[in-house]
């Protein structure tokens, strides 16, 4: 088998495993289920003809950022009922961030077309840790100014915050090149599918990757992607189950009980949207690692803050296996449907149907909050 | 029981709009009492609680608890200080265990810093597993040990009051407020409940103030009973003086009653 069909297989094995063994009660069963989804997924992409592997590897990517932006937004709501609805406000700027620090300053003719604030040429993990860093300090003042409204009045600045944020990106050129696309942005370990190999690494592991060429780089980003996601997961899952995750349930079930218990609610309910906030902005540092150019344009709160909402809803709010669920469930159904609508509708309706995705869209989430309210995966029950 | 006053309240002035609810309110509670508060309805004796707490911030008037001033900080701060209150209406957070609504409450909880989640969770684990054993002992306690993984809002109205004493027992407050605990509470529910708040105050020495209608558990239970009407406190005595005073009478049944008392 060749080197980037065992990468990639191996890596869905894990992917698969991992989603299904969020199903089942008990230790075996989860444990069955998590055998049964490596196998269907690895076995799937070990053998599936390469241009079926080529077409589930893309949505595969952008499924698992879409992930971490469900958990971003499952901290801020789904333990602490913070309504935010400027996801893609922190994205932006967590792409925005993570490009100025990977890409170099332009020179020659490209900088008469190319402005940006800075260009620090650093590696992606500068990138990503920037990003969340930089969200951060724009979350905190945000978070000062807001967050003592109540849930319907948050909601309500934060969408006038993004889309002012968002007009910031459009129209400082001085920025990340404004109105312009930002182009260049360095691809995450490409120097893996270089030949020779990148220089840091150790010569058996050089001639271990002599095989992959520049075609194998998606193999590549989905390994950093899988494995960034769990790792995140862990990460939060980690302080969800602890005293912090405690208070901010019950801050999210009553503030004022909250407060009389002795828990600085004000306190806990910064740091929760901060911390969303921060996962937001490494989502949109591992979005820079899959295209090479960005946009205002693209940070549209169509496909990344409703689409997030609807991920974290169907998935489960409260708990982090269902918005990583949901995410997954839903992309799926979102590239599906572009399928159906190639298969199914006459082509003078083609244009339409861009729409009638989003109603679809729509009308799944009354569906959800209709007649399953607490998700695919509900919260689970004593995990403090 | 002692002589020294544990809180007192100085002319509290709280005003909704044009309707004031508490009128230049002065009185005082005494260490290791269990103090009753009575009045008619709309009388302002919760919003009272909410001033001492916190949850309202007076017009005028200081609140003092333990000698120190303490008016208008807010709740979580006022619970650091050794007051805690339970709610009218039991205020359990609903989605959480019975046993998890105990173990929130504790103070200086190292694992509510991410820091320690993240990177010491070996210290945290040892103090949640303490905290965890004097949540299953305050269980034992008010009897909610059989529903200790329960969803706190699946419980019944009777036993969310306890969840909610049981709440104020893992703080090891000095003081603790109760708005109405015997509402919605049957006769043998009553009696535990009454059970254990003389049990904590004479054998934990934590004095209870605390805001009651059904005048039986009020007589049995409370000395000193204060009585407030329109605002301002009206009379202050033991039950059977409290019984006696006409103008309480006349405050609960209005003055055609006069007569039917003198007689």
């Amino acid at each position: 088998m060749e080197l980037m069909r065992l990468i990639v297989a191996v890596t869905f094995g894990v992917l698969g495993g991992w989603l299904f063994s969020f199903f089942g009660r008990s230790v075996p069963t989860r444990l069955g289920s998590a055998i049964v989804g490596a196998l269907l997924m690895g076995v799937t992409m070990g053998f599936a003809p390469r241009e079926w592997m080529a077409y589930l590897l893309t949505p595969t990517i952008t499924a698992c950022m879409y992930a971490i932006l469900t958990l971003g937004l499952n901290i801020q709501w789904g333990l602490t009922g913070l309504f935010n609805i400027g996801v893609a406000a922190f994205f932006a700027v967590g792409a925005f961030t993570s490009a100025l620090i990977t890409k170099p300053m332009p020179t020659g003719l490209a900088a008469e077309y190319i402005k940006q604030l800075f260009g620090l040429n650093l590696p992606f993990l500068a990138g990503a840790l920037g990003a969340a860093a930089i969200c951060a300090v724009i979350a905190l003042p945000i978070g000062l100014l807001t967050l003592r409204l109540r849930e319907d009045y948050l909601a309500i600045a934060t969408i006038g915050i993004a889309e002012s944020l968002k007009l910031v990106f459009q129209n400082e050129r001085w920025l990340a090149n404004g109105p312009q696309p930002l182009p260049g942005i360095p691809k995450p370990l490409i120097c893996l599918v270089d030949d020779p190999p990148c220089a840091w690494l150790p010569g058996f592991v050089k001639e271990l990757l002599a095989p992959l060429d520049s075609r194998d780089y998606s193999a590549i980003l989905l390994v950093l992607l899988v494995l960034s996601l769990m790792g995140i997961f862990w990460l939060l899952q980690r302080v969800t189950q602890s005293p912090w995750g405690r208070v901010l349930r019950a801050i999210r079930e009553d503030e004022g009980a909250a407060a009389m218990c002795g828990k600085n609610v004000f306190a806990f309910k910064l740091q929760a949207f901060v911390l969303g906030a921060c996962v937001m902005g490494v989502g949109g540092a591992l979005f820079t690692a899959s295209v090479s150019t960005i946009d205002f344009g693209l940070f549209h709160p169509m496909n990344y803050t409703f689409m997030i909402w609807v991920m974290l809803m169907a998935g489960g709010s409260g708990n982090h296996k269902g918005a990583v669920f949901g995410a997954f469930a839903i992309w799926a159904i979102w590239t599906g449907t572009t399928f159906l609508s190639d298969a199914l509708v006459p082509f003078q309706f083609k244009t339409q149907v861009f729409y009638v995705r989003y109603l679809l869209v729509g009308v799944l989430l009354i569906a959800i909050l209709l007649f399953r309210p607490q998700g695919i995966l509900p919260e689970e029950k004593g995990q403090s | 029981m002692s002589n020294e006053v544990l809180l007192e309240v100085r002319d509290l002035v709280k005003d909704f709009g044009g309707l004031r609810a508490v009128n230049k309110c002065s009185l005082s509670v005494k260490r290791g009492t269990i103090t009753g508060l009575i009045g008619p309805n709309g009388a302002g004796k919760t919003t009272l609680f909410n001033l001492i707490t916190g949850f309202y911030k007076p017009d005028s008037g200081r609140v003092i608890f333990r000698g120190e001033d303490i008016t208008g900080l807010p709740p979580h701060r006022v619970f650091h200080k050794g007051l805690c209150r339970t709610f009218q209406i039991p205020r359990e957070f609903k989605q959480m265990t019975v046993l998890e609504n105990l173990m929130l409450v504790p103070a200086g909880q190292r694992g509510e810093n991410l820091f320690y989640s993240w990177f010491l969770p070996r210290l945290v684990r040892l103090q949640e597993a303490e905290i965890r054993e004097k949540a299953l002992a305050v269980l034992e306690f008010v009897n909610l040990i059989h529903l200790k993984d329960e969803y706190a809002g699946n419980l019944s109205g009777g036993q969310k009051k306890l969840l909610e004493l049981a709440r104020t027992l893992m703080a090891d407050p000095e003081m603790v407020l109760l708005d109405e605990p015997g509402a919605g509470i049957n006769p043998t529910l009553m009696k535990q409940l009454v059970a254990n708040i003389e049990r904590l105050c004479y054998e934990r020495g934590i004095t209870f103030f605390l805001i009651e209608h059904d005048m039986n558990l009020v007589m049995n239970l409370c000395n000193p009973v204060i009585v407030m009407s329109n605002g301002e406190k009206l009379a202050e005595g033991t039950p059977q003086e409290i019984q006696r005073d006409k103008r309480v009478l006349e405050a609960y049944l209005g003055s055609q009653y006069r007569a039917v008392m003198t007689e």
